[in-house]
């Protein structure tokens, strides 16, 4: 029937008909395909990474001696704004974002995302708007108002140029990729589990993602309308965040911590997912306590949006509001602790193998152990009063956010490389990776804790000598040569092992969820047959058959009898065709960002023009498609 | 009390030996050495919460660190064995459900008690200094609504006496923030915030604007000037005596432009390059200046120059009227004199030296100037 649709809709006139090429640059372009998108995911952030890196580099040059001048005030402002930037929206939530896109669907038993033109749109929406915003370095200077731009830094009295609006056209697009890519998580690992894959059987990336999938729902209205205000108060000359006609300039800032909270459990849950997958594979034990791990991180994630004005302890919110926020701030602690002991006791008991993911896996619960300590110690408003907006609270974030999610992301990377290629990233290079960035992270933000509570502002591109914080800050520029290297070391390595790396094979970790059930990398269609599941660990226990007496008891329930089909000898997959309209419409919101930033209403027209064009054919122009053939094997026992 | 004082005095080195040992702490805005009521309340919270989290990260190293080295596989051998697969345990989860949360609630309670002691709006009695300042970028304008003072950069108070400061901003958010006395407040343009603090000890503490304002942020500094009751009168009454006076005459008389022709000089350099179209200045009476830039009353008494940046010496403030852009770059004062300009150098070493003699007795002025500067070590 697909195909009867798809002949129909091919000869709609003026509709490209759906591409079907499997390798050139145009196949990337128009792919449609989860692992595809997944990977272009991961590069466009691991590019976004370098970027950032380089910006945080320029920056501690120039902090490495007090009242050095190799950076102005305003190029060392638009440094750390787009290095913020650059990490939360580019670099760090696409990361888990293309960890999701690759693994979800093959996690739990899909052939794809539910929709996946409209997770070709999603990426494309990503990588353009960082295109766009990074253009700004080109076109009059990027923003510099922080990565939380507060107002009224951001109003046109006071921030004349384009940075801003780079800032806010640039997020308010992003977020639209964003956004539909979350709704397209949530239907997919609502609808399309394989057989026997119950809610209490996702793995626990799978559930993270579910959970971030539906903050990021709720999260970025808010600040999409934030963004908005701000866009109409450039272009059009509305007052909303202009003090001089009585405007309440705080306004900004809870609409950007309703969100910008949240955003913090968004970069982190997806890391918390990938260590419950990461720590159970290398113990070759269940996770320990997997009720409790989901049931923490759905109460992580509602707490995380009654917890936004301890971002605003010092705006003079008031004792009784700052005491309400604190202490439903301190709260989250609870869930997170719980967490942190049951990764412990994950380990506790196994035969924990120190592969490389596993080493990261270890960093990232000790460093957001710290990172998480401090966020306590931020929680509570007096304590605050003195430390925020200090290099305290710098280091603080970079514990949670490179020590928690970046190390643990790295983790993953090690973790699926070898099921994404093929090949095994080399374990030596790795090791002495890990060994420089760990170490490097220490030497750089351990020291800043101090430097804070010496009162070191943050945001500042110069300090006084002999104050106590050239020491300090020396050791944190010394440490972005160690880890730098070390960064280098893992990208170097990746290349390497694309092309000599050692063969993987489909199961190189003794892994335990339905990825490692098919090959490396795995064929387009994902799986020859979609298996089916009777426990948590379905891989595991497929390869340890033994151990089914002893499984958790929630597995008893399902019907033995229903195995895979073993009567059937061939099975017909379809493959959905690859599609142009994607990234046609993906461009035109990039250039009509650009239409809205200069004014120019012709380009602004056309765009939306193209867009419009583009939304028709796309509606029109079919499932298309191929079907593939598979013979199976005559005794098929499911994976494996 | 003693005892207290003594703990407060050991504090800081008990942080630092916990966090990293034989890292300095001192430092003219380091939190770890208050002088005032509400950075002492928050320096006890920092010390009794390091202790708590000492505790957890032992807690949690340790167990990470026994489970790394006691569960390791080793590759030989017993690489394919399969542990025991745990699902999880109850008792467990309850047990490390509580931990943190007597944890939070060893948190909690100081914490509540301490804002309410540190946070809450007072209401400003007789005997309290009021102050109203306002953040400008990048300068800060003291005034004392009740003494008719306006300053800038430098805030004096007396010691022991508590002050409340109205916190406001004239363009965008700034952060006021004197580590060693209490912490910060924000100021936000349309929006009343106070904060107040009690010096305990005399003496110069160094302040710093928290809050991204662009341009020159990081050399938007200041000083809290903390004198006895006596000095601080005098101060005052510095001020009061030249804003009191109404002719031109004797406003010079009071402030005595004397008989020092670099002086005089100066003065007469300070009207025509147009210093006086931005600066108020009692010394030339009202109708000049705007109150949206630093007022130089009494200039010869401010120890620093440039928001705090450079000390009040001749030398210093002659560097700073000669080329504001290049000791800190990005602020609002014009560069008066060409590139090439002979006389720059001598005209800026005059204004210098008139403003120097503003709010200095004769005699002290003329040792200053034989110095070549005043009380900038005061």
């Amino acid at each position: 029937m697909a195909i009867g649709r798809q002949t129909a809709a091919a000869g709609h006139a003026g509709v490209l008909t759906r591409p079907t090429w499997t390798t050139g640059w145009a196949s990337w372009l128009t792919t449609v395909d989860h692992k595809r998108l997944g990977l272009l995911y991961i590069c466009t952030s691991f590019l976004f990474l370098g970027l950032a890196s380089v910006e945080a580099f320029l920056m501690r040059l120039q902090l490495a001696r007090p009242e050095q001048s190799l950076v102005s005030p305003d190029v060392f402002n638009q440094l750390f704004t787009m290095h913020g930037v650059t990490m939360v929206f580019l670099a760090i939530m696409p990361l888990g974002i293309g960890f999701a896109n690759y693994f979800v669907p093959l996690m739990i038993g899909a052939r794809d995302l539910a929709f996946p033109r409209l997770n070709a749109f999603g990426y494309w929406v990503y990588a353009l708007s960082g295109v766009f915003i990074y253009t700004s370095f080109f076109l009059g200077g990027a923003p510099d108002a922080g990565w939380f731009a507060y107002a009224p830094l951001t109003s046109l009295s006071n921030n004349p140029g384009n940075g801003i609006d780079f800032y806010m056209i640039g997020l308010l697009v992003s977020g639209v990729g964003t956004l539909v890519t979350a709704m397209n998580l949530i239907v997919t690992i609502i609808n399309m589990r394989a057989p026997g894959m119950t809610f209490m059987r996702l793995p626990l990336f799978v559930w993270m993602m579910l959970i971030t999938a539906f903050m990021i729902i709720f999260a970025f209205p808010p600040l999409t309308i934030a963004l908005f205000q701000v866009i109409m108060d450039r272009t059009f000359g509305t007052l909303f965040y202009v003090p001089e006609a009585g405007a309440l300039p705080i306004l900004w800032q809870h609409l950007f911590w309703i969100f910008g909270h949240p955003e913090v459990y968004i970069i982190i849950l997806p890391a918390f997912g990938v260590i419950s997958e990461v720590i159970p594979t290398f113990s070759r034990k269940p996770l320990f306590g997997y009720p409790i791990m989901v049931l923490s991180g759905i109460f992580i994630a509602f707490m995380g949006f009654a917890v936004w004005s301890h971002h605003m302890f010092t705006t003079g919110l008031g004792p009784v509001a700052n005491t309400a926020f604190s202490l439903t701030s301190f709260v989250i602690g609870i869930p997170t602790g719980i967490k942190i002991f049951n990764w412990i006791a994950t380990m506790w008991g196994g035969h924990v193998r120190f592969a490389v993911p596993m080493l990261y896996a270890t960093a990232f619960l000790l460093t957001f152990t710290l990172g998480g300590i401090t966020g306590i110690m931020l929680a509570i408003p007096p304590l605050d009063a003195q430390v925020q907006d200090t290099y305290f609270v710098v280091a603080h974030f970079h514990f949670v956010m490179g020590g928690g999610a970046l190390l643990s992301f790295l983790a993953g990377f090690y973790y699926w490389f070898p099921k994404m290629t093929g090949r095994l990233l080399p374990e030596g290079l790795g090791r002495l990776g890990f060994w420089l960035i760990v170490p490097g992270f220490y030497l750089i933000f351990w020291p800043q804790h101090f430097a804070g509570l010496l009162g070191m502002p943050r945001r500042i591109q110069t300090y006084e000598a002999g104050i106590g914080l050239d020491l300090y800050n020396l050791m944190s520029s010394a440490g972005t040569f160690v880890m730098g290297a070390g960064m280098v070391i893992v990208i170097f390595s990746a290349f390497w092992a694309l092309r000599k790396g050692r063969l993987a094979g489909d199961d190189p970790w003794d892994g335990r969820t339905l990825e490692w059930a098919t090959s490396s990398p795995p064929p387009h269609y994902d799986f020859d047959v979609v298996p089916e599941v009777n426990d948590r660990d379905p891989v595991w226990l497929l390869k340890h058959p033994h151990l089914v007496e002893r499984r958790d008891p929630i597995s008893e329930s399902v019907d033995p009898d229903h195995s895979p089909p073993k009567h059937v000898e061939q099975v017909s997959i379809h493959i959905p065709g690859q599609s142009w309209y994607p990234f046609i419409a993906s461009f035109a919101i990039f250039l009509g960002s650009y239409g809205l930033l200069f004014h120019n209403l012709l380009l602004g027209l056309f765009s939306v023009a193209v867009l419009f064009y583009a939304c028709y054919a796309w509606a029109l122009e079919g499932v298309g498609g191929h079907h593939e053939h598979i013979e199976l094997e005559p005794a098929v026992g499911g994976p494996a | 009390m003693p005892v207290v004082r003594r703990f407060r005095r050991v504090a800081p080195l008990l942080v630092l030996a916990l966090l990293l040992v034989g890292c300095e702490t001192e430092g003219p805005r380091s939190t770890l050495h208050p002088v005032g009521y509400v950075a002492e309340q928050q320096l006890d919270l920092l010390i009794w919460t390091t202790w708590l989290s000492v505790g957890v990260v032992a807690l949690v190293a340790g167990v990470l660190g026994y489970a790394i080295f006691r569960f390791r596989s080793r590759y030989t051998g017993d690489k394919d064995a399969i542990p025991n697969q745990v699902h999880g345990s109850v008792p467990l989860e309850i047990t490390w459900t509580l931990i943190p949360v007597i944890i939070v609630i060893l948190v909690a309670v100081p914490t509540v008690r301490t804002i309410f002691e540190t946070e809450v709006r007072v209401q400003p009695q007789e005997s309290d200094v009021l102050v109203h300042v306002t953040g400008y970028q990048w300068w800060w304008k003291f005034e004392y609504p009740e003494l008719g003072i306006v300053t800038a950069n430098e805030l004096h108070v007396p010691v022991g006496t508590r002050v409340v400061l109205d916190l406001d901003s004239a363009d965008v958010l700034h952060s006021f923030w004197v580590p060693k006395l209490a912490g910060k407040r924000d100021m936000i343009p349309n929006q009343e915030n106070q904060l107040w603090l009690i010096a305990d000890e005399e003496g110069i503490y160094w302040g710093h604007c928290a809050e991204l304002c662009l341009g020159a942020h990081a050399y938007m500094r200041f000083r809290v000037i903390v004198e006895s009751e006596e000095e601080y009168q005098a101060w005052v009454e510095s001020f009061q005596e030249v804003q009191v006076q109404a002719s031109q005459e004797e406003r010079q008389a009071i402030q005595p432009v004397q008989n020092n022709e670099l002086i005089q000089e100066g003065r007469t350099l300070f009207a025509q390059k147009g210093c006086i179209g931005c600066h108020s200045n009692a010394n030339f009476g009202p109708g000049y200046g705007s109150p949206d830039f630093p007022n130089l009353t009494n200039f010869g008494l401010r120890n620093t120059v440039a928001a705090g940046v450079l000390e009040n010496t001749h030398e210093n403030l002659t560097a700073w009227i000669r080329d504001p852009q290049a000791i800190k770059p990005g602020n609002y004062m014009p560069t008066l004199w060409q590139e090439d300009d002979p006389d720059a150098l001598e005209e800026a070493s005059a204004i210098a030296a008139y403003l120097l003699s503003l709010g200095i007795e004769g005699e002290q002025q003329a040792q200053a100037n034989a110095v070549g500067g005043t009380n900038g070590d005061r």
